[in-house]
C-alpha cells in the first residue's frame, strides 16, 4: 500500500520541481543564446541556438564599455575587502569568543546588531565622510564600507565557531607559553578554515554584486565596477539587443560558473546569516 | 612551571584585557566609522536642512512634519510605505510558501535532488541589477519572450505591457524578485526539515498519517523557529530593496511612481535630487532613512519579543 503512494509523491515532486527549474533556466538560457545572435534573429527566433553566430555584442561591450577595467576594479575591490574582512574579523572574533566579560558580550551584540540594520540607511553620512576624506571616485571609497559591512557576519559566524573549539586546546597552548597572537595565528586560523570560507563567500557575493555604493560614490570611468558599468551600458544599448544581452551575460557568467563549481559552498555561504539566528 | 605561568597570567589580568582590546580595535574602529556611526548620525542629520552636502540649518522636527503633512512629501512618502509593504508581503507569502513547498519536496531522498536545489538557488547568486534588466527585456512588449510564448499558446489577451501598467508593474517586479530569491527560504526550510528526526516521521507514517497531515501536524510546528528566521530576513531585506526597482522601473518607480519604494524615494530625495531641481535635500533624505530605520526596528523588536515568548512556551 505504501510503496505506490510514495512513488506518486515522487512523481508530483518531479513535476513541480522540473516546472520551476524550467522557469529558472528559461530566462538564463534566453539571455545567453541571444547574446550571440544578430538583432534580427533575436526577434525572429528567440528560443533556438544561434544560426548566425556573432560576437559583435561582446566586442562592442568590451571596447566601448571598458569591461577589462570594470572587471579589474571589481576583482581588486573584492579581494582587498575580503582579505581585510577575514583578518580583522577573525582577530576580533577570537577575542570576543575568549574574553569572558560583560563588556565583550556587549561588544558582540553591538557587532551582530548590524545583521538586522542595513548599512544603506546611513548612506548620506557615508557620502559626507567619503567626500571629507577626498576618496570619492576612487576604489578606496568602497573598500572601507565593504569591510565595515562585513563585520557583523564575520563576528557572528567566527565567534560561534571558535566558541565550539575545545577549550583544553587553548589551555594546553597557554601552558606551553604561547602568546594570544601565536594561538590565534598558528592554532585558530588553520582550524577556522571552513568558517572563514563561509564568511568569504557570503561577502564575496555581496561585494561583487553591490550596485548601491558604486552608484552613489563613483562617476569616473576609471573606478567603475561591473555593476555600475552594466547599468550605464544597459541604458546606452536600450535599442541594441545584441549588445544589451552581451553586457548582461558578461556580468552574469563569471559568478554563475563559479557557482556551478562551488554550489555547496555558495549555498552555505549565502545562508550563513540565518544559521543559529 | 605550569602554576608559575598560570599565576603570571592571573596577575596580568589587565594586560590580558589590553590584548583583547587591541584584537577587537581594528574591527570596532572600521565598523563604527563606516557603519554604526553614519547610521546614528543620520538621525541627527534629519533635524537639519540646507542644500548640498552640508545641511547646517537646525530645524528640529520640521522635516518630519513636512513628511507627514505637506502634500508634496506626504503623498510620495505614504505611497512608498504602501508599495514597500506590498512588495514585502508578496515576498512573505509567495516566496516563502513556495520555498516551503520546494523544501518539503526536496527533503525526501530521490535522484537529481541536488541538481534541483542547485538550479532553484542559482538566481540568488546573481546581481539584482542584472536580474532586473534581464526580466525587463524578457517582459518587453516588443521582443517579449514571455509575450511570444503567451501568443503561441493562444493567450494573446494576456500578452500585456507588463511593466507599463500602474496596477501591474509592482506585483510583476515583486514576482521577478521572488524568482531570484526563492532559493533562500527553500534552503533554510530544507535545513530545518532535515533536522526533524526520521523516526518521528516514520512513526507517524506507520500510524497511517497522510503526507498532508504529516506536514501540518508534525513538520510545520517543528519548523516554527526556521519560519521565524525566514520571516525576519524577508522583512529586513525587502524593506530595504532598491536595485530591482531601479533596474526595472527607474529611480522614479515608473509608471507614475506606482513602484516607488522607500529606498527609491530616499535615493531621489537625499542623493540624486528630485526633478526638476536636481539638488539633494539631505535633511529630508535623512528623515526618510530614519523613518525606514524606525519601521525596521519596530519589526525586529516585535519579532524578538514574539520569538522569545515562543521559546518560553
Amino acid at each position: 500500500m505504501r510503496a505506490p503512494k510514495i512513488k506518486l509523491q515522487h512523481l508530483s515532486a518531479y513535476i513541480i520541481l522540473t516546472l520551476w527549474s524550467l522557469i529558472v533556466l528559461f530566462p538564463l538560457w534566453t539571455l545567453i543564446i541571444n547574446s550571440f545572435k544578430p538583432q534580427k534573429d533575436i526577434f525572429r527566433d528567440p528560443f533556438n541556438l544561434p544560426k548566425n553566430f556573432t560576437l559583435d555584442g561582446y566586442k562592442a561591450a568590451w571596447s566601448t564599455g571598458r569591461f577589462d577595467l570594470y572587471f579589474t576594479n571589481t576583482i581588486t575591490v573584492t579581494l582587498i575587502s575580503l582579505t581585510l574582512i577575514l583578518f580583522i574579523g577573525s582577530l576580533a572574533a577570537y577575542a570576543l569568543a575568549m574574553w569572558k566579560s560583560k563588556f565583550s558580550i556587549a561588544l558582540y551584540i553591538f557587532f551582530i546588531a548590524g545583521l538586522m540594520i542595513p548599512i544603506r540607511l546611513g548612506t548620506l553620512d557615508i557620502v559626507r565622510l567619503i567626500k571629507a576624506l577626498h576618496l570619492q571616485d576612487t576604489l578606496w571609497s568602497l573598500i572601507p564600507i565593504y569591510i565595515a559591512m562585513g563585520m557583523p557576519i564575520a563576528t557572528f559566524v567566527l565567534t560561534a565557531f571558535i566558541k565550539e573549539l575545545p577549550s583544553e586546546m587553548f589551555d594546553a597552548a597557554k601552558v606551553d607559553g604561547a602568546s594570544e597572537w601565536q594561538i590565534y595565528s598558528q592554532l585558530v586560523i588553520p582550524l577556522m578554515r571552513p568558517a572563514l570560507s563561509t564568511v568569504a563567500i557570503f561577502n564575496m557575493i555581496k561585494i561583487w554584486n553591490d550596485f548601491w555604493f558604486p552608484l552613489v560614490l563613483i562617476r569616473a570611468e576609471k573606478s567603475r565596477t561591473v555593476a555600475l558599468g552594466v547599468s550605464l551600458l544597459f541604458g546606452q544599448y536600450r535599442t541594441d539587443w545584441t549588445r544589451a544581452l552581451a553586457v548582461l551575460s558578461l556580468a552574469a557568467l563569471p559568478i554563475l560558473i563559479l557557482y556551478i563549481l562551488l554550489s555547496r559552498e555558495f549555498i552555505k555561504g549565502l545562508t550563513a546569516g540565518a544559521v543559529k539566528g | 612551571m605550569a602554576t608559575f605561568i598560570k599565576d603570571k597570567w592571573m596577575s596580568n589580568e589587565n594586560k590580558r584585557k589590553l590584548t583583547w582590546l587591541t584584537f577587537i580595535l581594528p574591527a570596532l574602529l572600521i565598523y563604527v566609522t563606516f557603519m554604526a556611526g553614519p547610521l546614528f548620525d543620520s538621525l541627527r542629520l534629519s533635524l537639519y536642512t540646507g542644500e548640498g552636502y552640508n545641511p547646517t540649518h537646525f530645524v528640529g522636527f520640521q522635516n518630519y512634519h513636512n513628511l507627514f503633512t505637506n502634500p508634496l512629501w506626504r503623498d510620495k512618502f505614504l505611497g512608498a510605505i504602501k508599495h514597500t509593504t506590498i512588495f514585502f508581503l508578496i515576498h512573505m507569502f509567495v516566496q516563502n510558501s513556495f520555498g516551503l513547498l520546494f523544501a518539503n519536496l526536496l527533503s525526501t531522498e530521490f535522484k537529481g535532488k541536488t541538481v534541483y536545489r542547485t538550479i532553484i538557488f542559482a538566481p540568488a547568486t546573481l546581481s539584482v541589477l542584472v536580474v532586473g534588466f534581464l526580466w525587463t527585456l524578457i517582459l518587453n512588449p516588443q521582443w517579449g519572450a514571455v509575450n511570444q510564448i503567451l501568443i503561441a499558446l493562444g493567450l494573446k489577451q494576456f500578452a500585456l505591457p507588463w511593466l507599463g501598467r500602474e496596477n501591474l508593474a509592482l506585483p510583476i517586479i515583486s514576482l521577478t524578485s521572488v524568482w531570484q530569491w526563492i532559493g533562500m527560504p527553500t534552503v533554510l526550510f530544507l535545513a530545518g526539515l532535515i533536522g526533524i528526526s526520521d523516526d518521528l516521521i516514520e512513526a507517524a507514517r506507520i500510524d497511517g498519517a497522510s503526507e498532508w497531515r504529516l506536514f501540518w501536524h508534525i513538520k510545520f510546528p517543528l519548523l516554527k523557529p526556521v519560519i521565524g528566521i525566514v520571516a525576519i530576513l524577508t522583512f529586513v531585506d525587502n524593506f530595504n530593496a532598491f536595485d530591482v526597482i531601479y533596474a526595472m522601473a527607474g529611480a522614479k518607480g515608473e509608471p507614475a511612481y506606482s513602484t516607488d519604494l522607500l529606498a527609491t524615494l530616499f535615493y531621489r530625495t537625499g542623493i540624486a535630487g528630485e526633478h526638476p531641481v536636481g539638488i539633494p535635500n539631505m535633511g529630508m533624505g535623512a528623515a526618510i532613512a530614519t523613518m525606514t530605520f524606525l519601521i525596521l526596528m519596530t519589526g525586529v523588536l516585535l519579532w524578538l519579543y514574539f520569538s522569545r515568548q515562543q521559546v518560553n512556551d
